[in-house]
């Protein structure tokens, strides 16, 4: 086309006009960490699997998912999830089920035999890990795949620890349990049953390993000074509930009588009920509020006619059952005081569900250990005071739950795997967390969060079946799909199609985008719409 | 063209299915099959309004012709022809030795945009172009002021002519003076904030896409640059049809309006989900379609982030003002039903 | 083929010959008939591959022209008076962007007053639009004019007005000679315009141009017109070639070669003229006339050629510039500048006031005898004039001219349209 001048010009011509060079900030592509990884005791990259499910590929999910936490099915039954405290969806509607979606992720695995990687290349070190619970798997599981032979020595007759002898099975049926820990030894993990340790230091040095984990739980029961006659039928709650994986079914009685306000004393109450007693009574001292069990396990146990007396101690027990309970009134500073008001309830049996202790007794001759509050001292590390030997789990300072203990474990593996090496290990930076304001909540549609089916009550009080029923495919894409992505870019096109010049650039799937520095002015719109809040404004330098 | 010649046929209909993470509302969706992703996500979207135009950092006008020009040269196999009034789009987008326009383009006068497309319609036709389609655009003073006469007889004659209406509130060209769009009470350089009257007055102005549907031309539309999946719907919708149609895009103007540059989505969001400015379509001159408003928010925080309403919030005259235009606002929500229906609701 | 027939359709005719592809008016006296003619021939289905667009106003009538010829459509219209006015801002913008509209112009005088009957005021008042401005001496020059502007149009890429005198040519009877569609084909070839809105290659038409650059569009606009004076007369000889008569061409001297008077017109007048001037001749008087065709460009050679040995020049407008005197006038003069001869502009035919053949005698013998003033008004009612500037100075709030001097006249305001 013969152009006239000036007035006819070429399309796209204004490429040569570089509007970048009106910018005095510009945007830059970060990841936050999101609440919910943030909040994981076990190291999840909780959005990052869910990311996955989101598109369907559950398998790719389960893989993320293991790559930090090796029992999903378990986490995804006994997890308390604190994940979903902090998730920020929470604050649009609900957190997003991110327990259920774990279970429905680990019950795939288990139902399509979805493997572990092997380990790349071995190294020729040998570890010992003590104990089969969560913690002591969790450890075995990273040690192998960071490439270690590694042995577990149980005490026990089984594998799973506090999951096998404390957590009923109708919150963990065991099948599931055993699913999952025949996975890690499948890896070439080996264990030796029925064997305790008894000193450590002698156990390593004849049969020749570089380094030990230890994960032998909290076993031992706690007692209270209860005076009671000589029939006085008096038990503790980890016997009872180990009893209930044994041939013989604990005898409880008709009417029980629970003591103790954790989550152990629930369990034990809810057994009772399923093992017929008419009555199943917890005491406890303080109020509902300040109880250190989970609101929604108290609300189940409710639901299956568990009673619960608030504000009570027991004093004594008589010969034929008679229980002489003291009520407790708290005082300006919460504390229970005794009122001097007392009644008596009756009981066939008591159970003390009071915590329990750990015994340190394999520990005895190992030089440099810190012993404090009847548990062992470690450094961030997880090493003990003594160099090679590692801990974690319930026998070291922290809150006791299945998910903190898996976290023990694999923390502990990469430690372990640095010493062995001669280094240390250092764990990534941590990214700023992806708080709620840094959202723009406007893009997310309405979603309340799935609802697990909840086996009806008759079935819960009679039988030992589990009581929460998992996702089936659709709730779980949806569920997933109901996840923010706090912090981190989800590929919504919104930075790119919101941008007035163009200024973006996108990549393609998975790739994410990029900032054409050479047009963007710097107007900060893709920093306001970007749902997740992964894009920040930096002052320009220059 | 240097762009894509195979084009997907989208759908007309809203996004049917509700993605609840990459939501209903974002610009893309991973998760979605690729033929219903907007035409803005689209790696291959035209860009018919090119980088380097010169409109202000955050130009809701800027936004809106992309949006309005992509969507209809996907809707039109790249087979469009665009005539543009005088104004901010014509400036930024066109100063000699450079064009951002990707696509056939001219520009004739302030008031004219109507009737020459109208004759682009007309050339179309006599030469059997009739895939090669026809948009007029402007802003809101070369619409309902200057253009109106032409866009009117435009509408008359039902020309085959998609006219595009960026309505930004006022004359920003020239200096933010005030159109028949400027809203009450907002000040412009014409319409200051002194006196006891401060701002453009109560009860003036002109509903221009009401005055459209007057003309009973098969299709009128308002949209808005904060929901891009109902812009680009209502631009599929209007090239879909034959003969005049008009969709009324209001567009954030941060250099006119007193706000953030960051800010022009959300500004454009609260002014619809206040009630302000409603979503609606039109057929044959009777509203078909109403896009309901998902979280209703009072006028105040829309007014609140503009410097042109600030001075509502200086006294307590300003109060009673802003109570006026809640009014407004209430009557929008009333008259259109825009609480009503589920369309938004997961 | 002969024809009898009114001015208007001779022209539809033409325009039909030209094979137009869009045609779009607003009716105005007195170019309405042109436009009805060609609207209905579009109609009928007689002027196949044309559509014919009923618009809101004048300004809308140029734009849809606009943007139809920006598409690469060969594109008409046709106005008058207040209607070319109303567009004006389009007729400038038609000419920036360089299409090659046609538009026919019935001059009429321009109000207020309104009147609806003839003068250049309409034209002229676009002079420097942009446009090239060809005045039809009779209606088959009118009529020949069309055909040599659309050539002309799409060879410049500039568009064309062809100023035809208002009732005095468009509705006037006259036999004229309606070419055969074949000839015009062979002289009018398909339009291929300079530049077209085509999705297939795109561009931006109508750039805003800063002062880096303005000038020199400027100057090409400027020079599009200067090529358009050797290209006028190009046109018109092959134009008189193939169909057998002169029309057109930049001026037409008219006995010019040993006149010491010459009288310089525009349109239909310069038959009046004509036949003054040979009364006068025969009566042995120098004279001669110049009609001039194309007033944009402004043929400043060929008229000095023409003019340069007289002894007096008079220019006969019908056109004022208030304040000034004469609009061709002052071409004329700048013709001539360095040559030493006298010079009489004489406004003349305003709103349609007949130019008869004994004012013009008289006229031309004032001239001969240089007692002419230098801006003269053909037959001015001086008694009218006195009393009305006397009347003025009695009273400020003195009403309107115009309607006192009707008053006065005992006329009444007849077929204002
Ligand atoms: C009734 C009950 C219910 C619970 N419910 C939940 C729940 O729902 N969710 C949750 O997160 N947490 C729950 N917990 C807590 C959770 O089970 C523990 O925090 C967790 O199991 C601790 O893991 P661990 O590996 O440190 O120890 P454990 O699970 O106790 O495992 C220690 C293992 O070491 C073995 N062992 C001990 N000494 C030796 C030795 N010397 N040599 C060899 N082997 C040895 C033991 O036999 C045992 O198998 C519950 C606890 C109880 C008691
Ligand atoms: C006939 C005419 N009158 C006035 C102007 C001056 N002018 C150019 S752009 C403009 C304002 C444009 O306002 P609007 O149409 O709302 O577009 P905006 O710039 O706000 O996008 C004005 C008044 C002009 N170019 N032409
Ligand atoms: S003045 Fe307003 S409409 Fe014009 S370019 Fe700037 S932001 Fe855009
Ligand atoms: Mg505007």
């Amino acid at each position: 086309m013969d152009k006239p001048f000036a007035i006819t010009l070429d399309v796209g011509s204004s490429l040569a006009n570089r509007t970048g060079s009106w910018r005095t900030s510009r945007p830059l592509y970060v990841d936050r960490l999101p609440p919910c990884n943030h909040a994981c005791p076990a190291g999840e990259n909780i959005q990052q699997w869910l990311y996955h499910a989101e598109s369907g590929d559950y398998e790719a999910a389960w893989h993320a998912l293991v790559e930090n936490n090796p029992l999903p099915a378990i986490m995804g039954r006994v997890c308390y999830h604190p994940c979903e405290g902090a998730c920020n969806r929470g604050r649009l509607d609900e957190a997003v089920g991110i327990n259920s979606v774990e279970r429905f992720l680990g019950d795939e695995a288990l139902k399509r035999g979805w493997q572990f990687k092997r380990p790349a290349a071995l190294s020729g070190k040998r570890v010992l890990v003590v104990g089969a619970g969560p913690s002591g798997l969790s450890a075995a599981y990273h040690l192998r795949r960071l490439g270690h032979a590694v042995k577990i020595v149980e005490a026990g007759p089984l594998a799973g620890g506090m999951m096998r002898f404390g957590i009923p099975k109708y919150r963990l049926p065991r099948d599931v349990l055993d699913g999952e820990v025949a996975r890690i030894l499948d890896m070439g993990v080996e264990l030796e049953l029925n064997r305790k340790v008894t000193d450590i230091r002698q156990t390593m040095r004849d049969e020749g390993f570089a380094a030990a984990f230890l994960a032998v739980g909290a076993h031992i029961a706690k007692r209270a000074y209860i005076p009671a006659g000589e029939a006085a039928r008096m038990l503790d709650a980890v016997a009872v509930l180990r009893d209930m994986e044994g041939a013989d079914q604990p005898m409880l009685g008709r009417r029980v009588v629970v003591y103790g306000g954790g989550n152990t004393a629930l369990d034990v109450a809810r057994t009772a009920k399923r093992l017929g007693a008419t009555e199943a009574i917890i005491v406890y001292r303080r109020t509902r509020e300040k109880m250190p069990a989970h609101d929604f396990e108290v609300e189940e146990a409710l639901q299956e006619g568990v009673l619960i007396k608030w504000l009570s101690t027991i004093k004594n027990m008589a010969d034929e059952g008679t229980l002489t309970v003291e009520k407790m009134a708290l005082d300006d500073k919460g504390f229970p005081q005794p009122t001097g008001e007392f009644e008596t309830l009756e009981a066939d049996s008591l159970v003390l569900a009071l915590g329990q202790d750990v015994d340190l007794s394999l520990l005895d001759n190992v030089p440099g250990l810190v012993i404090k509050d009847g548990v062992v001292q470690v450094g961030p590390d997880m090493m003990t005071g003594f160099p090679g030997l590692f801990a974690g789990g319930d026998m070291v300072p922290s809150e006791r739950t299945v998910t903190v203990a898996v976290g023990h474990g694999k923390k502990a593996a990469r430690h372990i795997d640095a010493w062995l090496r001669g280094t240390k290990y250092a764990p990534p930076p941590k990214h700023e967390i992806a708080t709620y304001d840094h959202l723009n909540a406007w893009y997310y549609a309405d979603a309340p969060k799935t609802v697990r089916p909840v086996l009806d009550l008759v079935r819960r009080q009679s039988t030992f079946d589990e009581v929460v029923s998992g996702l089936d495919e659709t709730n779980a894409l949806f569920e997933a799909r109901r996840c923010l992505s706090c912090g981190n870019c989800f590929e919504c096109d919104n930075c790119y199609g919101v941008c007035p010049d163009n200024a973006v650039i996108k990549l393609g799937p998975g790739k994410r985008f990029e900032f054409n520095y050479d047009y963007c002015k710097g107007c900060g719109i893709c920093v306001s719409e970007c749902p997740c809040g992964a894009i920040t404004m930096v002052p320009e330098t220059i | 063209m240097s762009t894509h010649d195979t084009p997907t046929e989208r759908p007309t209909q809203r996004q049917p299915v509700k993605f609840y993470q990459t939501g209903t509302f974002t610009v893309g969706n991973r998760l979605l099959p690729e033929n219903v992703r907007s035409v803005q996500a689209d790696m291959r979207r035209t860009n018919s309004l090119n980088s380097g135009h010169r409109a202000c950092q955050g130009c809701g006008e800027a936004l809106g012709a992309r949006y309005a020009i992509d969507a209809a040269m996907q809707a039109t196999r790249n087979q469009l022809i665009a005539v543009n009034a005088t104004g901010c789009l014509e400036v930024f987008s066109t100063p000699y030795p450079e064009t951002s326009w990707q696509i056939p383009w001219i520009h004739s006068l302030f008031g004219n945009a109507a009737a020459v497309a109208s004759g682009v319609a007309a050339a179309m036709r006599v030469k059997g172009h009739s895939d090669v389609r026809v948009v007029a655009q402007g802003g809101d003073g070369g619409t309902t002021d200057i253009g109106f006469g032409c866009l009117s007889g435009m509408f008359e004659r039902n020309d085959d002519v998609l006219y595009l209406c960026y309505d930004n509130e006022a004359y920003m060209n020239t200096g933010v003076q005030r159109s028949s769009a400027t809203p009450p009470g907002a000040r412009t350089a014409t319409t200051p904030a002194v006196g006891r009257q401060p701002g453009n007055e109560f009860g003036t102005g002109k509903n221009v896409p009401a005055i459209a549907m007057a003309h009973r031309i098969p299709y009128v539309a308002t949209a808005s640059v904060a929901n891009l999946r109902d812009l680009e719907q209502k631009v599929t919708t209007a090239m879909a049809i034959r003969g005049a149609r008009y969709i009324h895009i209001h567009v954030p103007c941060p250099l006119g309006w007193g706000s953030a540059p960051a800010d022009t989505i959300r500004i454009a969001r609260l002014a619809v989900e206040s009630g302000l400015f409603p979503l609606y379509e039109a057929h044959d001159g009777q509203v078909t379609a109403r896009t309901p408003i998902r979280r209703r928010v009072p006028v105040d925080d829309y007014l609140k982030l503009q410097k042109r309403f600030a001075h509502l919030f200086a006294n307590e005259a300003g109060k009673e003002r802003i109570a006026l235009v809640q009014a407004v606002a209430d009557r929008n929500i009333a008259e259109f039903g825009l609480l009503a229906g589920d369309d938004a609701h997961g | 083929m002969l024809k009898q027939t009114e001015g208007s359709r001779a022209v539809a005719e033409a325009i039909a010959l030209c094979r137009p592809e869009v045609i779009c008016a607003y009716p105005i006296t007195p170019q309405t008939h042109i436009v009805e003619g060609l609207g209905e021939m579009v109609k009928a289905g007689e002027l196949a591959g044309c559509e014919f667009i009923n618009v809101e106003s004048e300004f809308a009538a140029l734009s849809v022209a606009i943007g139809a010829s920006a598409a690469g459509a060969r594109t008409y219209t046709a106005t008058s008076s207040q209607g070319l006015l109303f567009m004006a801002e389009a007729v400038y913008n038609a000419a920036g962007l360089g299409l090659p509209i046609v538009m026919t112009i019935g001059n009429r005088a321009i109000g207020a007053p309104i009147n609806i009957w003839n003068d250049h005021s309409d034209s002229m008042s676009m002079r420097d639009a942009g446009w090239i401005q060809l005045f039809a001496e009779t209606n088959q020059e009118a009529l020949d004019l069309h055909i040599q502007a659309f050539r002309l149009a799409e060879e410049l890429s500039c568009p064309v007005m062809v100023c035809m005198d208002g009732f005095i040519l468009t509705h006037a009877y006259d036999r004229v000679d309606v070419p055969a569609q074949a000839e015009v084909d062979a002289f009018l070839p398909a339009f291929e315009p300079r530049q077209v809105l085509d999705p297939a290659e795109p561009v931006t038409i109508g750039a805003m141009v800063g002062p880096e650059a303005f000038t020199e569009v400027r100057y090409l606009a400027h020079h599009k017109q200067l090529r358009a004076l050797a290209l006028i007369p190009h046109l018109s000889s092959e134009f008189a070639a193939k169909f057998g008569r002169a029309s057109g061409g930049l001026i037409r001297p008219y006995r010019t070669s040993d006149a010491e008077t010459i009288v310089v017109a525009l349109g239909s007048v310069i038959g009046t003229v004509k036949e003054v001037v040979d009364d006068m001749r025969g009566e042995g008087v120098a004279i001669g006339c110049v009609s001039i065709c194309s007033f944009r460009p402004f043929p400043l050679t060929a008229l000095r050629e023409a003019l340069e040995h007289a002894k007096r020049v008079i220019v006969l407008e019908k056109c004022l510039a208030v304040g000034l005197g004469g609009i061709v006038s002052d071409g004329v003069r700048k013709a001539l500048s360095g040559v030493m001869l006298k010079g009489y502009t004489v406004i003349a035919g305003l709103g349609g006031r007949a130019i008869t053949r004994k004012s013009l005698r008289q006229l031309f013998e004032d001239a001969g005898a240089d007692e002419l003033e230098q801006v003269t008004f053909l037959d001015l009612n001086a008694d009218i004039v006195a009393s009305e500037l006397e009347r003025e100075t009695l009273s400020r709030r003195s009403g309107p001219t115009a309607e006192a001097i009707l008053r006065r006249l005992g006329t009444v305001a007849s077929g204002i349209g």
